[in-house]
C-alpha cells in the first residue's frame, strides 16, 4: 500500500510531504510512548500517534519511519511541520480515533509489526 | 575512513532542541556511507542519551568519535547523577517528571534501548557529580 492510499482509507490531509505520497507502507505502529517506537526495527513503517510535538518527529527521524500519521484530530505546530519538512516525512492528519484508524488499516491489509 | 570528532553541548530541559544533536551526527553518518541498518541503532542510541541528558541533568556534552572501524559515543553531564545505575537499567523503572512523560518518554526504557542497539556500553556516575555514558558501535 502506498501513503496515498491511506490518506484516503482515513479521510485524511496531508500536511507536508505532498511529493512523497507514492512511498511504500507495509507495517504499522500505533503508540504515544515514543520510547516504544524506538525499540521497533522495521522498514517501511508508519506511525500512528496522538502525540503532536516535536519529539514525535524526531523519534521518526532516528527510527527512519517516513510517513506520521497524528489521530484523535490532533494538529502539528509549525515547528513540527518545519521539522518534518526538513526531514522528508509525510505528515498527516486525521480525526478518527487511535482504534479506528488502526481498523481501517488493519482492514485494509496493513499488519502490525508483531 | 579517516578519524573524525564531533562535540555536541546538550542543554538541560530544553525538549525543543532534545535530539539536534542525533540528528546532526546522523546526517554525518549518511554523509560518510555508514549502513543505514547500522545508523539506525547508532542514532537511536544516541538519541535516548541525548533525551536523557535533557531530562534528568543539569546539562552536559556529547563527543562523538569515528575511526574506520567503530563509533564511540561519550555522553556526560554535570550532574545530579544516578542514585543506583542498577535500578536505572530495570526496565520500567523511571524517576521521569510529568513534562518527560508528555514528550513521550520516561517509561523506564531508554538505557535498556540503548543497550540493545550498541556493541559495548559502560555508565559511570557519581552523585553531585555527574554521569558518563559511553558507548560503541562496530562498523
Amino acid at each position: 500500500m502506498i501513503i496515498s492510499d491511506i490518506v484516503e482509507i482515513l479521510k485524511a490531509d496531508v500536511i507536508c510531504g505532498h511529493e512523497y505520497l507514492n512511498r511504500e507502507v507495509k507495517n504499522v505502529v500505533a503508540s504515544d510512548l515514543m520510547s516504544d517506537v524506538l525499540t521497533i526495527n522495521s522498514d517501511q513503517l508508519l506511525l500512528l500517534t496522538g502525540l503532536s510535538n516535536i519529539q514525535t518527529i524526531r523519534t521518526a527521524e532516528m527510527s527512519d519511519i517516513q510517513c506520521v500519521v497524528l489521530v484523535r484530530n490532533k494538529k502539528a505546530s509549525p515547528e513540527i511541520i518545519d521539522l518534518a519538512e526538513e526531514n522528508g516525512i509525510v505528515l498527516i492528519e486525521c480525526e478518527h480515533s487511535t482504534y479506528k484508524s488502526c481498523g481501517l488499516l488493519f482492514q485494509e491489509g496493513l499488519k502490525s509489526i508483531y | 575512513m579517516k578519524k573524525l570528532f564531533f562535540e555536541y553541548s546538550v542543554e538541560a530541559g530544553n525538549f525543543t532542541k532534545a535530539g539536534d544533536a542525533s540528528s546532526n551526527f546522523k546526517k554525518v553518518l549518511k554523509q560518510l556511507n555508514v549502513d543505514p541498518q547500522v545508523i539506525k541503532r547508532i542514532v537511536v542510541a544516541l538519541y535516548e542519551g541525548e533525551v536523557n541528558i535533557v531530562a534528568h541533568s543539569v546539562g552536559g556534552n556529547i563527543f562523538c568519535n569515528i575511526d574506520p572501524k567503530s563509533v564511540n559515543l561519550i555522553l556526560k553531564d554535570d550532574g545530579p547523577g544516578i542514585p543506583d545505575i542498577n535500578k536505572a537499567m530495570q526496565v520500567g523503572f523511571s524517576t521521569a517528571s510529568a513534562k518527560v512523560r508528555e514528550m513521550g518518554f520516561g517509561a523506564g526504557m531508554g538505557l535498556v534501548n540503548m543497550k540493545n542497539n550498541v556493541d559495548f556500553l559502560k555508565i559511570e556516575s557519581e552523585m553531585g557529580k555527574g554521569t558518563k555514558v559511553e558507548l560503541t558501535v562496530n562498523l
